[in-house]
């Protein structure tokens, strides 16, 4: 059964057609990677499918809701690590952290259990009342991998989530959450560009380019097909070796200019 | 209740947590009661007005109120540039709870503003008659501060940066300030000035602080209680209007 269904979706700004026309479908309790070369539309999609964009055209279901009419059922059925920072800089790693875990509505007992467990598995336990502007990139990063799996949710979106973090730190996550995957049935939606990752812990990989999917099969089928021996070379062979560059956003000049203000990252 | 809760806390937290931005926005209404006060003062005497620091004191914490309304409801631009909002728009909450909890907590601060701002100008040479009205000041302190937290909610729905954040200083905040008899009384004067300061929100705000911190309205308690009490409700149906549609 599958618990994502997308049917020819489509999302415009302005000019620039970010997604194309896009369809397909997630089984419950797979784990599913969504790989494509910066600007692929592969946040776009994200967003569109975790109600926070409206699609300009097509159909989306998600634990058979629908994102557009049924924002709040939607928003019940699934967590998400973002790919920027979206932590409050003015508060601690722990009040970020209850936060998230009221806002999700889980029970203060297992709450404040899961809490401690997370900081230990992200390895910030002793920086737990510390203001979350006093951290590293790593740290920030590592502390929203933690928020993220706070609440149990059906779906678990992690877009591009290992970005900066060490080996050790990358092979501890997807432990985990391989481990959430088979003992709750949790469903892994997530975007990356480390092949590795994909090869070794997605069931199947859709590849995303210029806002359309090119291919969708298992990383076995992905390298049969293009007569390839390993998923970066599929990965190559299918999205071309181009370099793409992604705009800068009215968001980055702003972050610039914060920078500059405050001296903060 | 637990989602408005937290959302309200952490408003909290980081207003008491930015004790430069406390310090530095007092500096400001400290500023204008003194000049102003002092300056304006004798003038206002020989022309029968009375006291200027009496009738000018409510002015002052009205526009603190005002502005660290603003402030709080434009805040959600920070929120949204810096990722934070995304993080409260995809959790399983109504839009609304979320608009409601950054509203209370956003007027709450403000209206902690208003009072430090009462607070000193005792010092200055405000004089309060008995303490027993401070309750109902702050009632409406606190009526004034959700009114102008929900307008900023509702304008920084509206925008992406803070790009027009000039615009809004300059032909929304300052005149609103300005026109709202925070600084003059509003009787005899010219029909344009009158009817601008009849239609803005802040008018009534200062007209029932006067009235009860000092003794004088020229509305009314009961107009300006109304007033007040439809506009929080008509600014807080349009903050979540339009917050409702936030895309990010």
């Amino acid at each position: 059964m599958s618990i994502i269904s997308v049917k020819n979706l489509t999302k415009k700004f302005k000019d620039f057609v970010a997604v194309k026309d896009i369809s397909f479908e997630v089984d419950q309790g797979e784990i599913f990677a969504f790989l494509g070369p910066n600007g692929a539309g592969k946040s776009t999609t994200i967003k569109m499918l975790t109600t926070l964009l409206h699609p300009d055209g097509g159909m989306i279901r998600l634990n058979n809701f629908d994102p557009v009419v049924q924002g709040d059922e939607v928003r019940r059925s699934f967590g998400i690590v973002f790919q920027d920072p979206s932590l409050d800089d003015e508060l601690t790693a722990e009040e970020n952290l209850e936060f998230h875990g009221v806002l999700y509505k889980v029970p203060s007992s297992i709450r404040e259990k899961r809490i401690g467990e997370l900081l230990k598995f992200v390895d910030l336990e002793d920086r737990r009342k510390s203001l979350v502007k006093t951290f590293s990139g790593g740290m920030k990063r590592r502390l929203e991998i933690a928020r993220g799996l706070l609440h149990h949710p059906k779906i678990l979106f992690l877009d591009e989530p290992t970005l900066g973090l060490d080996p050790q730190t990358r092979n501890h996550m997807w432990n985990y959450v391989v481990k959430l995957n088979k003992e709750e049935g949790m469903t892994i939606f997530f975007t990356t560009h480390y092949m590795e990752e994909a090869d070794k812990v997605a069931g199947r990989i859709a590849v995303i380019d210029h806002g359309k999917i090119i291919a969708v099969g298992t990383s076995n089928e992905l390298k049969s097909k293009t007569n390839t021996k390993t998923l970066e070379e599929a990965f190559l062979n299918l999205t071309g070796t181009t370099i793409r560059d992604e705009e800068a956003t009215s968001k980055d000049y702003l972050r610039m200019a914060r920078r500059m203000w405050t001296g903060r990252k | 209740m637990s989602t408005i809760y937290i959302l309200w806390l952490r408003q909290i937290k980081r207003y008491l947590r930015s004790r430069a931005r406390i310090i530095g926005s007092l500096g400001q209404p400290i500023l204008f009661l003194i000049a102003l006060g002092f300056g304006f003062g004798p003038i206002f005497k020989q022309a029968g007005g009375g006291n200027y620091m009496q009738f000018l004191t409510p002015g002052i914490i009205g526009m603190s109120i005002l502005f660290t309304a603003i402030f709080s409801g434009i805040e959600l631009i920070w929120d949204r540039q810096f990722g934070f909002l995304k993080e409260t728009l995809v959790a399983p909450v109504s839009r609304t709870q979320i608009m409601i909890g950054r509203t209370l907590g956003g007027a709450t601060v403000a209206t902690l503003q208003g009072l430090i701002v009462l607070i000193l100008s005792l010092f200055i040479g405000f004089h309060l008659e008995h303490f027993g009205i401070l309750l109902l000041a702050i009632v409406i302190m606190f009526m004034i501060a959700l009114m102008f937290t929900a307008l900023g909610t509702a304008i920084a729905s509206l925008l992406e940066d803070m790009q027009g954040f000039q615009l809004i200083m300059n032909f929304l905040v300052m005149p609103l300030f300005l026109l709202s008899g925070s600084l003059f009384p509003l009787q005899g004067l010219p029909k344009a000035i009158n009817f601008v300061s009849k239609i803005d929100p802040l008018s009534y705000g200062i007209d029932a602080l006067r009235g009860i911190l000092a003794g004088n309205f020229h509305f009314g308690l009961g107009l300006d209680f109304l007033i007040l009490f439809l506009l929080i409700i008509f600014f807080i149906a349009i903050g979540t209007f339009l917050f409702r549609r936030i895309q990010v």
